[in-house]
C-alpha cells in the first residue's frame, strides 16, 4: 500500500499520473471498499488538505467552489445559501453531520451516483467542472462529465479541482426537494432541483429542472423554460409534473418501483419549482427546503 | 508507515502496514476501545470522534491520513475525572440500554453543546442523526440532551 498526503496540487497530479487514486473524505471510496464494491486502490493520494481546493471564491462571472469544499461548508456559506440555494438544500440533506464534515463537492460530482443530491442543483445552476492533470486543465459541462452510474468522461489522471457556477440573474431562486424515507443517512428515492427567474409582472421568464435517481445519470429536463415562460408560478405545477414524469427513465429496485418513481419525481419537481419561485420573489424559505415545507420523512 | 498524531492531548505514534482505519488504530494499538466498531461504513456513528474539531466516523478515516491531526475520543470527553454534562444527563435519564451506541452519542452531543449551549430539540435530533441506537432508545436520549439544554437556558 502506498499513501501520500499531497502537499501541493502539482504533487497530487504527479501521483495521479503515476497511477494513484485521489481520496478526500473517504465517504464513497472507503465505504465502497468495505461493501465489497471495489477494493481500496493500492496507491492513494490524499487531496483534502490542499488549500487551493478548499476555497469558495468569487470569479468574474460567478463563483468557484474548490473540489474539497465539504457539504458542511456549503450548507452554511452565506453566498451559497443566498444565491445558490438549491445547492445548500442538497448539501444539508447528505448523510449525517459526520458525513457532511468530510464529504466533498468534488467527491460527490466525480463519484457520479445517479442519486447524488448535489448533482441536480449544480445542473440547474449551470455548473461546469474544472478538471486538471499534468497534461493541462479543461472545463467540462456536467452533462458531458456524467456518462453512467459511477462513470465519468474524465481520464484516470484527471482531478476535479473546482466547480464553477455563473452569477445568478436578478429575481431568481432555486430549490432542491428530495423524496426520502428517513431524515438522515438517506439516499434520494427521487429528487428534483429547479431554478426559476421571474419577470417584473411576477410571471416566470426562465427556468430549468433537473432530476436525481430516475436515470443512469442526473438529467436536465428539456423544454422546461418554454413550458413555464409567461405563466405565473402557481399555474405551472401540473404541466411540470407531467413533463418531468415523461422525461424520467426510472428503474425498479428495493427502494421504489419505476412507476412510483415516475409519479413522485413529478411531484418533487412541482414542489421545487414552487419553492424556487417563492425564493425568487424574495420569500425566505430556510435550508433545507425539505424541512421547511415538510417534504419527506416526518420527525 | 509511521503515523503520529495527538489523542486526547497526548502525542501518539503508530505503525501501520495496511490501509487500516483510525478506528482500528485507536482500539487495537492505542488501547482506546471506547469508540465502537459496528457498521464500519459510516452509517451508525458508534465510532464518532472529533478530528481537528470536526465530528467524523473514525471508521472512514484512514489512519495514515490522521498524520499531524488532533483527535478527541469519548475517553477525552470527561475532564479531570469530572463527567461532561452530556454524560451526567444521559446517566441520570437512563438514556443507555445496551450501551453500544452511547460513546458515539456522547461525542456527537458533547460536540453540539460545545458549539451551542442551548440547542433546540430539532437541533439536538439533527446533531445525533448519524448515531443509530439499535435498542431504539431515542426518547430517553433526546430527553437527556434536552435537559442539558434546559439547564443552560
Amino acid at each position: 500500500m502506498s499513501f501520500m498526503i499531497a502537499g501541493s496540487l502539482e504533487e497530487a497530479l504527479t501521483a495521479l499520473a503515476a497511477g494513484a487514486r485521489p481520496v478526500a473524505g473517504g465517504t464513497d471510496l472507503v465505504v465502497g471498499a468495505r461493501q465489497g464494491k471495489a477494493p481500496l486502490p493500492t496507491s492513494l493520494v490524499a487531496i483534502d488538505r490542499l488549500a487551493e481546493l478548499t476555497q469558495i471564491e468569487p470569479t468574474d462571472g460567478g463563483i468557484r467552489i474548490g473540489a474539497s469544499v465539504t457539504h458542511a461548508r456549503l450548507l452554511t456559506d452565506p453566498t451559497i445559501v443566498s444565491d445558490y440555494t438549491a445547492l445548500a438544500d442538497a448539501a444539508a440533506l447528505v448523510g449525517s453531520p459526520s458525513t457532511r464534515n468530510v464529504g466533498t463537492l468534488g467527491g460527490n460530482v466525480m463519484n457520479a451516483s445517479p442519486a447524488m443530491d448535489t448533482g441536480a442543483p449544480l445542473m440547474v445552476l449551470g455548473a461546469v467542472a474544472e478538471v486538471q492533470s499534468e497534461r493541462g486543465s479543461r472545463t467540462v459541462d456536467l452533462s458531458d462529465l456524467w456518462t453512467g452510474p459511477g462513470q465519468t468522461s474524465a481520464k484516470v489522471d484527471e482531478l476535479c479541482v473546482a466547480i464553477d457556477l455563473p452569477s445568478r440573474p436578478a429575481r431568481s431562486g432555486s430549490a432542491y426537494v428530495r423524496l426520502e424515507y428517513r431524515r438522515a443517512m438517506e439516499i434520494a428515492v427521487v429528487g428534483a432541483a429547479a431554478s426559476v427567474t421571474l419577470a417584473d409582472d411576477g410571471t416566470i421568464s426562465d427556468g430549468s429542472v433537473a432530476l436525481s435517481a430516475v436515470a443512469p445519470t442526473i438529467i436536465e429536463v428539456d423544454g422546461v423554460a418554454e413550458l413555464m415562460a409567461g405563466h405565473l408560478p402557481d399555474a405551472v405545477g401540473a404541466a411540470i409534473a407531467a413533463a418531468v414524469a415523461e422525461a424520467a427513465e426510472p428503474i425498479s429496485d428495493l427502494r421504489a418501483s419505476d412507476s412510483y418513481r415516475r409519479h413522485t419525481v413529478g411531484v418533487m419537481a412541482a414542489r421545487a419549482v414552487d419553492a424556487a419561485a417563492r425564493r425568487a420573489a424574495g420569500e425566505e424559505i430556510s435550508v433545507p427546503v425539505n424541512r421547511a415545507i415538510g417534504v419527506g420523512a416526518s420527525r | 508507515m509511521i503515523v503520529s498524531f495527538i489523542v486526547n492531548g497526548e502525542g501518539v505514534t503508530a505503525r501501520v502496514t495496511t490501509p487500516v482505519s483510525l478506528l482500528d488504530v485507536l482500539r487495537d494499538q492505542l488501547e482506546l476501545p471506547g469508540s465502537k466498531s459496528a457498521c464500519e461504513q459510516g452509517e451508525c456513528g458508534s465510532c464518532s470522534v472529533l478530528l481537528d474539531g470536526a465530528l467524523v466516523c473514525a471508521c472512514l478515516v484512514m489512519a495514515v491520513d490522521a498524520e499531524g491531526s488532533t483527535v478527541r475520543t469519548v475517553e477525552g470527553i470527561a475532564s479531570e475525572g469530572t463527567l461532561h454534562p452530556v454524560q451526567v444527563a444521559m446517566h441520570e435519564a437512563g438514556a443507555v440500554q445496551c450501551g453500544f451506541c452511547t460513546p458515539g452519542i456522547v461525542v456527537a452531543a458533547a460536540d453540539l453543546f460545545d458549539r451551542d449551549p442551548t440547542p433546540t430539540t430539532d437541533q439536538i435530533k439533527e446533531a445525533v442523526a448519524g448515531n443509530i441506537c439499535r435498542c431504539t432508545g431515542y426518547g430517553a436520549i433526546v430527553r437527556a440532551l434536552e435537559s442539558v439544554a434546559g439547564e443552560r437556558r
